[in-house]
């Protein structure tokens, strides 16, 4: 790059106060929160397999795979990626059909995009990937206000290379601010013609699905040799793509809190919280989580007698509510349990805690 | 989003229907989905519903 062309990057940067922190939109873009798991086998459905924030859309296909939260040391700077590993191959491709690996997003989170405005502003991605042979595959932003898309290819390679796609700005089309999915990153892994069958043109704002995933495609289904690791994912506005930005780990994980928060009792015992019994059979106990939630969550629990109530005898929990009870900043929760037996006295504060083990945990869900 | 064993659920206090339980995707753990627009389970359960293709059974 010549010296002027470096100084008008720079302006460039300046302008759009990349140099400041937060460039990055995507929140664990470096893989390092998986609260949920590790690693999951045989992924045959959509879902928050491993890390946090990171969903995979498996769709029509007979095509199965296993992801992993995967150390890696063959890419300086980075702990960990995730390794996308495909156990059933699917080498005859149905029209419905597709694997996607994808991150979503708040509009009022990105009205800095200016988008569907006459300012509105280029973004530029980027990201590190590899795999067990070369391969080509489509990015791709969507908004989902306006079903609008534009998508380019990337090649992989055997080693970690950094891809930086840079997308021309979208005048057409806002987001709504508030706190609803209105956006996409998506990486596309296998596609099927209701995304292929079109005449694919790279870096175009466009409304027609069959054009979302590039001609050269190819699907990660196609072999059980198939791998894919990406890390270092970046989403930033303007046309350049500045250097990774590296958060501590308190600082990811926190952000992931907002949309998936998972307590998990490392002790036998562990309580969870306090509350009063209403009736002989069922008592309330309230705890906080450590952000607000994005929305009221979705609860689940890991099994209704992993929940005890102090002084009671062990088991005896045959139902659980996570958050029966919510703050309207989603900040604090009450959990209700039902006790068979009808072994609580009405009006008594009550523990409600872990039983004896360490199964114990209650998981809330605000994803997008 | 695959959604089976669709029940709701009355909150023994008040005795309101305040969520619907269920198993989404498969998944073995019962999920617990407020009746909430901003929950997304409950706005992809809404759309079904809707559509007619899923039914959810009464409370207890």
């Amino acid at each position: 790059m010549t010296k002027a062309a470096e100084l008008a990057k720079m302006g460039e940067v300046l302008t759009n106060s990349q140099i400041g922190g937060r460039r990055n939109i995507v929140i664990n873009g470096a893989m390092q929160v998986a609260q949920r798991s590790a690693s999951v086998t045989g992924i045959a459905a959509s879902t928050y397999a491993t890390v946090d924030r990171w969903k995979t859309a498996i769709g029509s296909t007979a095509g199965r795979l296993t992801q992993t939260q995967t150390a890696i040391t063959d890419l300086s700077g980075f702990a960990f990626a995730t390794k996308l590993d495909c156990t059933t191959a699917d080498t005859s491709i149905a029209a419905g059909e597709t694997l996607m690996f994808h991150q979503r997003f708040e509009g009022q989170d990105l009205q800095q995009l200016k988008k569907g405005t006459s300012d509105a502003e280029k973004i530029t991605v980027s990201f590190f990937v590899k795999g067990n042979a070369s391969a080509t595959y489509t990015c791709e932003l969507q908004d989902t206000d306006n079903a609008r898309f534009n998508s380019q290819e990337f090649s992989v390679t055997t080693s970690f290379t950094r891809v930086i796609l840079t997308f021309v700005a979208d005048t057409t089309g806002a987001l709504t601010n508030d706190n609803a999915l209105s956006f996409q990153l998506n990486i596309h892994l296998h596609a099927g013609s209701t995304f292929t069958g079109g005449s694919h043109t790279d870096n175009v704002w466009h409304t027609t699905a069959n054009q979302r995933v590039g001609d050269n495609q190819t699907s990660f289904f196609d072999s059980t040799d198939r791998t894919f690791f990406i890390t270092g994912v970046q989403m930033e506005v303007g046309s350049v793509a500045t250097n990774f930005e590296h958060r501590s780990f308190g600082e990811e994980r926190q952000l992931c809190y907002r949309y998936f928060y998972t307590m998990k009792a490392a002790t036998a015992f562990m309580k969870v919280g306090h509350g009063r019994a209403y009736n002989t059979s069922n008592t309330t106990a309230t705890y906080p989580v450590p952000v607000p939630m994005r929305a009221n969550p979705t609860g689940s629990v890991s099994a209704n007698d992993d929940f005890g109530v102090a002084g009671e005898s062990a088991g005896g929990t045959t139902g659980t509510s996570a958050a029966a009870e919510t703050m309207d900043d989603f900040s604090r929760f009450a959990i209700n349990i039902t006790r068979s037996g009808a072994d609580l006295t009405a009006g008594t504060i009550y523990q409600v805690e872990a039983d004896n083990n360490t199964d114990m945990r209650i998981n809330l869900d605000a994803e997008l | 989003m695959k959604v089976t064993n669709v029940k709701y659920w009355k909150y023994p206090l008040t005795g309101k229907v305040t969520h619907i339980y269920c198993n989404i995707e498969g998944r073995a753990e019962q999920q617990q989905v407020p009746i909430d627009n901003g929950n997304t389970d409950y706005k992809n359960i809404k759309v079904q519903v809707d559509a007619g293709t899923l039914t959810i059974e009464d409370a207890d």
